[in-house]
């Protein structure tokens, strides 16, 4: 390992263990997920306090928002974090078919909540319900836009991450960035659990 | 992510990158370090002169300023600041420096150069998204700068931009410009987020053997104690900011009261990042002050362990004081009660450190060179803000100073006489190594001399027009009867004021001269112990030819035996006797 290869490679090589045993790339993941675990709490703090602190007049979620079409989207999602697990778990076996076929089962899943939520929000508007129509339309469209937002750029990633699996870049043991792209895939799938709970259902 | 630059490490260091990759779009920790410095520095200028507009203003109502003729009729009619321009200035002031000056000064400039060099990395462990955090930067202080020009001017709330008055442009007639100001902190915080993920990930993992966590420099451990904070604390003004900007452009209300709307919430979501932002404003020079008098002094750094301690414990209290911004707001005087005690309690580990600071220094052989007296600058104003801000933190006390011009007074003493002579010992520190130049001793004392003067006659008469009842954010003293008798006062700051902006020229020249016909610095000017004093000035590209193995703490000045008074940490310590250590 020389240093100046070192210097182009959070990708590999023996420094990428580094000193706490956890790989580079994984480690970096965990500290932006903190940064957005932060930046979605302030949106979801704001809701609290927006809907339990003030008396300001709050709808009954279900009268405004379609909770079946949105709950089949969360099991979709979920599914779609499933075959992430399982796209890992053919990268650890080296099972390059498997692993393929898994990563574009959660391009689709994911492609699909995302498609799905823009139906939700077209319908929504035709309804008249915007952003600005009171302190539910603001919190609501700015957290799911956000996940929303999320969501797609996981899935721009994994479009790209299966195009490099389809050219064979994660054989041979170099898993290190499915893993990494996984940590992403289930937390926003998490932060879409506690937005569907608080948003939709109570 | 290996295609440029394949030059393998040898005994000349080939070096086949193009300009562009190697100047303008360089992932090289040390040429980003550079980027930043020189924009910063110009933010620091920007920030400088807006600031010299304010002065003008208090020390001369109403008269023309200077060159104020160039500017438009609606922004400074016949030449006189106008009391809307001059809350833009306030708060654009407020903005630049902190945002763009010293927040990059101290984390962009020397996180950047110092972290991989000091632990003996060849580089950031994410080289690419170290580049992105400081492209995303000119984005971010472009869109600044123009929100100064747009229509109906720049954002008039104050650098805090207080909800409902920054909400909507029914309040101040504002509407580009407060959006553009969003705009822009939103691109700054992602810049900071991927810097700050960079820096945790470095110093978590890239350590070279042996360098162990208490091994680490302090300016080490502040610079990832402060990218701690930067990843907790400014993804939450993302979110408040973002909420701003959506009430401004597509009529959410989550701030205005008329529909339900918290304006308390935004202060509650800015002080829970700006109370951590204050630390993230520090910790660093503390950091780089540590280094230098250590160095200076030539003495080990007096109790490593509980400045480590101190620190972090600042920035753990830092996350639970939040409150006492907002004595004011009419919260609860319970909670009030507890916001003033944590906020006091950051007193102890504040002294800890001043007492180490000079602990250190006692009966050292004090080599008074240009970052030891900036070094010792910040000490010594460190202290006065610091004491100041004990006023503050009592809730009764600061019933009375609140918004007055001793919170302007309490801010300089700890930003500009804490972390921007920090920032200066850092420069001249570093400089030999970052540019392979030595700045001119003797006007870096002058520049010293001259700036420590100016800028206590600038600032400390603050305190005094604040327990006078001078407001914060006021245009024109002299149209209150009991402000009028203090208008000398305001007429010494600006004369003061002035004079210290003209010294910052000298800094400027020293550079500019420096870098054009320098004395070419040796490997080690200041006999230093760090890692970054083993390699040529500046490093090459891949920073070390080999990775260096670290022996013992970075602070090992003066060992009795050694035949150098300095013993640098990838030298192993000559063996002692029994009893004498």
């Amino acid at each position: 390992m020389t240093a100046h290869a070192m210097a182009h490679g959070a990708a590999g090589g023996e420094h990428a263990q580094g000193a706490v045993g956890v790989h580079t790339q994984k480690l970096g993941m965990w500290v932006f997920l903190v940064s957005e675990v932060m930046f979605f709490t302030a949106l979801i703090g704001s809701y609290i306090i927006l809907r339990w602190g003030t008396n300001a007049e709050w709808p009954e979620p279900r009268t405004v928002l379609a909770i079946p079409v949105t709950a089949l989207n969360t099991f979709i999602l979920i599914c779609s974090s499933v075959s992430m697990v399982k796209a890992y778990a053919a990268a650890v076996r080296d099972d390059q078919a498997g692993l393929k076929r898994w990563l574009l089962l959660t391009v689709l899943g994911g492609a699909t909540f995302v498609s799905v939520q823009a139906f939700e929000y077209h319908h929504l508007i035709e309804k008249g319900f915007l952003p600005s129509s009171g302190l539910f339309g603001a919190t609501f469209y700015t957290m799911t836009g956000f996940h929303g937002f999320h969501v797609t750029c996981g899935v721009l990633s994994m479009i790209w991450v299966t195009i490099r699996a389809f050219r064979g870049k994660y054989a041979g043991g170099r898993f290190q960035g499915i893993e990494t792209i996984g940590l992403y895939w289930h937390f926003v799938d998490l932060v879409w659990i506690i937005l569907f709970t608080i948003v939709y259902l109570i | 992510m290996t295609a440029a630059g394949t030059a393998l490490p040898g005994h000349t260091h080939v070096d086949d990158r193009s300009f562009i990759r190697k100047y303008v779009f360089s992932t090289d920790h040390k040429i980003i370090g550079i980027q930043f410095l020189f924009l910063s520095l110009f933010f620091l200028l920007v920030g400088g002169l807006l600031a010299m507009g304010i002065r003008w203003q208090l020390g001369f109502p109403g008269q023309a300023m200077p060159l104020g003729g160039w500017l438009p009729e609606g922004v400074a009619p016949g030449g006189v600041v106008s009391p809307k321009t001059y809350i833009g200035l306030v708060t654009m002031h407020g903005t630049f420096m902190i945002f763009f000056a010293v927040m990059p000064l101290l984390v962009g400039v020397f996180a950047n150069y110092l972290i991989p060099l000091k632990i003996g990395a060849p580089d950031m462990a994410f080289p690419r998204l170290n580049m992105w955090s400081f492209w995303l930067m000119i984005p971010s202080g472009l869109l600044m700068l123009a929100s100064l020009f747009v229509l109906g001017g720049m954002s008039v709330a104050g650098w805090t931009v207080y909800a409902p008055l920054s909400n909507s442009p029914d309040y101040t007639g504002v509407h580009l410009g407060q959006q553009l100001w969003c705009l822009s902190i939103v691109i700054f915080g992602a810049s900071s987020l991927l810097g700050s993920v960079n820096y945790i990930t470095t110093v978590i993992n890239l350590r070279a053997p042996g360098m162990t966590w208490f091994r680490l420099p302090l300016s080490v451990w502040a610079l990832f104690i402060t990218a701690v904070l930067a990843i907790l604390a400014v993804p939450v003004l993302a979110g408040a900011v973002i909420m701003l900007f959506f009430d401004q452009t597509i009529g959410t209300h989550f701030y205005l009261p008329a529909a339900g709307g918290q304006p308390l919430m935004w202060q509650h979501l800015f002080w829970f990042f700006g109370h951590p932002e204050v630390y993230i404003l520090i910790l660093p020079a503390m950091g780089i002050a540590s280094d230098v008098i250590a160095n200076g002094a030539r003495k080990p750094i007096f109790g490593y362990t509980s400045m480590v301690w101190a620190m972090i414990g600042i920035a753990f209290l830092g996350f639970i004081v939040w409150g006492h911004h907002m004595f004011q707001s009419g919260m609860n005087p319970t909670l009030a009660s507890a916001f003033m005690v944590s906020t006091i309690v950051i007193a102890v580990p504040s002294a800890i450190k001043v007492f180490n600071w000079l602990g250190t220094m006692w009966r050292g052989s004090i080599h008074f060179t240009t970052p030891m007296l900036n070094a010792i600058a910040f000490v010594s104003m460190f202290i006065i803000g610091g004491l100041s801000g004990i006023f503050m933190a009592s809730t009764p006390v600061d019933m009375y100073i609140h918004g007055t011009y001793f919170i302007v007074a309490h801010i300089h003493y700890v930003l500009f006489g804490g972390s921007l002579f920090a920032i200066y010992a850092g420069i001249y520190f570093w400089f030999p190594k970052m540019f392979g130049k030595q700045l001119d001793e003797r006007l870096g004392k002058v520049h010293f001399a001259l700036t420590f003067v100016f800028y206590n006659l600038t600032f400390f008469p603050m305190h005094i027009l604040g327990l006078g009842g001078e407001m914060r954010r006021i245009y024109d003293p002299t149209v209150y009867d009991y402000l009028r008798p203090m208008q000398p006062i305001n007429v010494f700051i600006t004369v003061s004021a002035f004079l210290l902006f003209a010294s910052q020229l000298l800094m400027a020249w020293n550079i500019v001269r420096t870098l054009v016909r320098g004395k070419k610095a040796e490997i080690n000017p200041w006999h230093d112990c760090g890692l970054e004093w083993t390699v040529p000035s500046p490093p090459p590209h891949g920073n070390f030819e080999t990775t260096p193995t670290v022996y013992h703490g970075p602070y090992e000045f003066s060992v009795p035996g050694a035949a150098q008074d300095y013993i640098p940490v990838n030298q192993p310590l000559p063996a002692v006797p029994e009893g004498r250590r």
